[in-house]
């Protein structure tokens, strides 16, 4: 069941990055393709026998990341939105705003 | 205690606590990224040391051992690829602090020497690294660097970051994705406990499918090159060399450890031949748009996507039977790009910097100030190219001898036409050197001798690095399947 939920956000996460004119469409498209991994990395977990606790810890870095590097993608879309203004959906960052 | 277990905590701990201090105290930033970098390269020069006397070992980081705790390992390759790291990162340090101030602002150059070494620890990081998640977070370490440095040189190098940045998290996604279907299947993640275990099947197919995947994304191989010359050819001139003769390269190095590691049971002549296939299409089609390239560091960004082509004819050439030849072969040369790239775009730096810009057809005329970079830009491409006695010889002579070995003509035809490919448009970059009437920069600034010195240094390190040929191959030779 989760199992299946995965490959379908897998899917969904691939498509959008694909198919998005809208660099926050596609970065919120990655960010679904990430939780699908880390989905699968916990029913993984769940799975086995004994219940195993690496892939928890696995998980929690993974989430740590991909915040960081979020946060790095929105700076720079940010700077890029601040610059062009092209991008409807996007209004401008905080010019200022780094991640670093 | 001697150097061996600490010399990897050394290069993993320093960089990271010097970046600290050079965010904090942006003033400190030369001295402390200068002394940190000079450690480094000293620390990585005395491991390769000791690695060629006792050979490869591996360590567990605060006593847990694998599957729950990480480990580091160390040997030949890795420790050259450390070394190679310092080099261009101690001389893209140089280069980068005795440059001119640039007449363009910059929209935050304090923020250079930070990322620097932030990059610089991740690359530590990666090539030390034992297991697969390890990796997996030091490539994203890696890729967080690289996108802010690359984005550092303003206007339409944001853009590409911004494109680089989604490449790379998509490739270390898929990568990850990867690594769950290995763990789920073995409940391993440690290399050399999934050496142990991993035999051919369905799901180790398709994980290593998806983890190649993910790395041929990073590593910019043909057809997935699209982010590169972007984003290598705007950036910073020292950005440039770390990015094209370093982060590339460790992307390559995570792909021959994979393949000649855990993954080694399921390396088919039929995958070998694919990767093969994509080499060298790698080779002839980023040799021919290099060719038509009309800007002196597009022209050297389209070259490394030729280059790694080559590394990755390690794979059929291996699967055909001559793994020592082809192994050794195609890490030299990673090794001897790595070093000559590094000089090109330092080279061709401080050559932009003297000329007000880029475009080959205005790099004639008076070269005052640049002639030790051109001279660096000459012997770096001789490397390139393979004249001997330099290392990218070194390296051809190896896989030529492989193909010749197992009878790939096929590949040694690409390898040729390669070599044919290389000489003509680097040809075409030093050749505008010599043309009349180029441009100068209207206010062409004093050009100080150490941006050229750098790129000399680099050029000369992969020119020699042909005569220490029995020193790589005693360093490279115990990899395939070597101790965990």
């Amino acid at each position: 069941m989760y199992l299946s939920l995965t490959g379908v956000l897998f899917v969904l996460g691939l498509h959008g990055l694909f198919t998005a004119r809208n660099l926050l469409r596609q970065l919120l498209s990655l960010n679904i393709l990430t939780t699908s991994v880390f989905l699968l990395f916990v029913v993984l977990a769940r799975l086995a026998e004994p219940l195993d606790d690496v892939p928890h810890a696995i998980v929690l870095t993974g989430i740590v990341i991909t915040i960081s590097t979020t946060a790095v993608a929105l700076a720079l879309v940010g700077r890029l939105a601040g610059r062009t203004r092209d991008d409807d959906a996007i209004t401008a960052g905080d010019p200022r705003g780094d991640a670093e | 205690m001697s150097l061996g277990p600490v010399g990897p905590a050394i290069l993993f701990a320093l960089p990271l606590a010097a970046a600290i201090v050079v965010f904090v105290r942006p003033r400190w930033s030369v001295p402390v990224a200068l002394a940190a970098g000079a450690v480094q390269f000293a620390v990585a020069l005395a491991l390769l040391g000791v690695v060629l006397e006792q050979g490869a070992w591996r360590q567990s980081i605060g006593g847990w051992s694998a599957p729950l705790g990480i480990g580091w390992r160390l040997d030949g390759l890795a420790a050259a690829l450390l070394l190679m790291t310092a080099a261009v990162g101690l001389a893209g340090a140089v280069f980068h602090a005795s440059r001119p101030p640039p007449p363009a602002v910059v929209p935050d150059p304090r923020f250079f020497w930070p990322l620097w070494l932030f990059l610089w620890g991740g690359l530590n990081a990666l090539f030390l690294a034992a297991d697969l998640f390890n990796v997996y977070v030091a490539l994203e370490f890696v890729s967080i660097a690289s996108v802010g440095l690359i984005g550092l040189a303003g206007g339409a190098a944001q853009a590409a970051a911004l494109r680089y940045l989604l490449a790379t998290l998509l490739g270390s996604t898929i990568y990850l994705l990867g690594v769950a279907l290995l763990y789920g299947r073995y409940a391993a993640l440690d290399f050399a406990l999934l050496a142990e275990r991993v035999e051919p099947g369905l799901v180790p197919a398709i994980a290593a499918a998806l983890m190649t995947l993910g790395l041929l994304l990073k590593a910019a191989i043909f057809p997935l090159h699209f982010w590169l010359p972007a984003a290598h050819g705007r950036a910073l001139p020292a950005v440039s060399a770390v990015l094209s003769a370093v982060v590339i390269a460790a992307a390559y190095y995570l792909l021959v450890r994979l393949w000649f590691g855990p993954l080694a049971p399921l390396l088919g002549t039929g995958v070998a031949t694919l990767l093969g296939l994509l080499g060298a299409a790698a080779v002839m089609w980023g040799g021919l748009l290099a060719l038509l390239q009309r800007h002196l560091k597009m022209l050297i960004a389209y070259s490394t996507m030729s280059q790694f082509g080559y590394g990755l004819l390690v794979f059929p050439l291996a699967a055909a039977g001559a793994v020592e030849q082809a192994w050794t072969g195609a890490l030299v040369l990673v090794l001897a790009h790595g070093l000559a790239k590094a000089a090109l775009f330092l080279a061709a730096g401080a050559i932009v910097l003297r000329h007000g810009g880029g475009r080959l057809d205005a790099l004639g005329g008076d070269q005052a100030g640049v002639l030790i970079a051109w001279v660096a830009f000459a012997i770096a491409s001789a490397s390139l190219v393979g004249l001997p006695p330099s290392g990218g010889f070194l390296g051809k002579w190896w896989l030529a001898q492989a193909a010749l070995a197992t009878g790939g003509y096929l590949w040694l035809a690409v390898l040729m036409a390669g070599t044919a490919l290389t000489s003509a448009y680097l040809w075409r970059a030093l050749q505008a050197a010599l043309r009349a009437g180029g441009e100068t920069a209207a206010e062409a600034p004093a050009l100080s001798p150490a941006l050229g010195l750098c790129a000399l240094l680099l050029a000369l390190g992969a020119a020699a690095l042909g005569l220490a040929a029995p020193m790589l191959a005693r360093l490279l030779d115990a990899v395939p399947g070597g101790p965990g």
